[in-house]
């Protein structure tokens, strides 16, 4: 089993930097979940120079679609959804405080980038182990976009939430390093 | 002519929807199991463990695998003396709908491509139809889920190519796939017919159980290869580096035109939901 890190949301400049590519975390607090037609609506709303539902400030979006909730549960399957589709939208987000991601999947450039200018940190979860995922989400509440259906934006309370640092603030991506570790 | 009726099939495709999504297959809980033991990366290890760890809980608790439920893709083989009463498509869509919306599945599908909605049920479902002797309906439920479809391609190559076009070709897509379609992951790979047709090779092959190899030897030869060549790229679980990031490869071929050398890869996560009913 690895060493976790336990961190709690919102997440300061000093815990995204203490954390390295390849640390095994375990979050506990409030994460919002956020899909590229949720972020579409979001970056409108900047354009327009409106506010938004949420304070990105220190936050950690999520990239989930959640399955539908089954009697007696909390919330049903919720595993990452691929990062990239968020990716044209991520560095606006970034700039506006946004500190963390949880997703599957590589970054593009851009937004590696921009979470080393603005200092922030991209976690990876793991895809297809959504029923497991699940069991680290004790509340739920929709705050936005409620039309959207899965790709609504919900208010998570999570606790040992586990992730692995994919990109850190420091430019290092362990997609990279992973794999050039491990070729024959 | 025998005559089936129309809610025996209503009733069979939404049972299969909820068993492909609820229950990982026992060939795939085996392979996980015994990749568990190969993978010599800590983080590599711990992400095949809460696969399996996932697939358990599935399992017990009757809940999907993962929240992306699929497009409902059904094989359907159609006994030629056979008649449903009503209408088989129909009740296929209502078999997708009932399962989806009884079983708490993620409805994913969207009305129009560009102007549409969520369809609320996640009908329509693709259905492959085959007409074959005899009287029985034999109906595969192969949900299909959106990140690792989204890693597939169709190449239409020279037939100079040949078969190591078609290995560099699986291999190049892999690469580039790198970690979005949650490795490890199924390789589904078409070679010949048409267009059209090989994508939907490609698919077919995804319906193997893990082990099951090619009858032509030859074949059965470039899957083991392909998956030698693939597991050494070092992409690894969810890419985050390590020594397993295929479970398995599948070829499915068809004759091809003299001037054609069409060739497809279809990708699936490790969730290779499948489940078959004969009536």
């Amino acid at each position: 089993m690895p060493e976790f890190i336990k961190i709690k949301t919102p997440l300061s400049d000093e815990d995204v930097q203490s954390l390295k590519i390849g640390d095994s975390v375990l979050i506990t607090g409030k994460i919002y979940t956020a899909r590229d037609a949720a972020h579409k609506r979001l970056i409108d709303l900047i354009e327009k120079g409106e506010s938004l539902p949420l304070d990105l400030k220190g936050q950690i979006i999520y990239y989930v679609g959640p399955a539908p909730t089954k009697p007696g549960y909390v919330i049903g399957p919720a595993g990452p959804t691929t990062s990239g589709r968020c990716d044209p939208y991520t560095p606006v987000l970034l700039s506006l405080g946004l500190k963390g991601m949880i997703g599957k999947g590589v970054r593009s450039k851009e937004v590696r980038e921009a979470m080393k200018k603005h200092k922030a940190v991209y976690f990876a979860a793991t895809g297809g182990a959504a029923a497991l995922i699940s069991k680290n989400i004790k509340a739920v509440k929709i705050i936005a976009y409620e039309d959207l259906g899965p790709e609504a934006i919900r208010e998570l309370e999570v606790e040992n939430f586990p992730v692995i640092v994919a990109n850190d603030a420091h430019g290092d991506d362990l997609y990279e390093e992973g794999a050039k570790k491990y070729r024959k | 002519m025998r005559e089936v009726d129309y809610n025996t099939i209503v009733d069979s495709v939404a049972r299969l929807c909820m068993e492909a999504n609820y229950f990982l297959g026992d060939d795939v809980v085996k392979v996980l199991n015994r990749a568990l033991e190969k993978e010599e990366s800590e983080t590599g290890k711990d992400i095949l463990g809460q696969l399996l760890k996932n697939a358990e809980i599935a399992k017990t608790e009757k809940i999907p695998i993962c929240q992306d439920c699929g497009f409902a893709v059904v094989f359907l083989e159609m006994g030629e003396d056979t008649h449903v009463k009503g209408n088989i498509i129909n009740a296929i869509n209502d078999g997708v709908k009932k399962g989806y919306t009884e079983g708490y599945l993620r409805k994913s599908i969207v009305s129009d491509p560009v102007k549409g909605k969520n369809t609320g049920d996640n009908t329509p479902a693709i259905v492959h139809t085959t007409i074959v002797p005899g009287d029985k309906i034999k109906i595969t439920v192969a949900p299909k889920g959106g990140g690792s479809e989204n890693m597939s391609e169709v190449k239409m190559m020279k037939p100079a190519d040949g078969i190591e076009g078609v290995k560099n070709f699986v291999i190049d897509r892999v690469t580039r796939s790198s970690s979005n379609p949650c490795p490890p992951t199924v390789i589904g790979v078409g070679i010949g017919g048409t267009f059209e047709y090989v994508a939907f090779l490609a698919k077919k092959a995804l319906l193997r159980d893990i082990g099951q190899r090619n009858p032509d030897p030859f074949y059965a030869d470039v899957e083991r290869e392909l998956l030698e060549k693939i597991n050494n790229l070092g992409i690894g679980p969810m890419g985050l580096g390590g020594r397993v990031t295929a479970l398995d490869v599948f070829i499915e071929v068809h004759p091809r035109h003299i001037a054609s050398f069409p060739v497809a890869v279809n990708t699936n996560c490790h969730a290779a939901r499948h489940k078959t009913t004969i009536i």
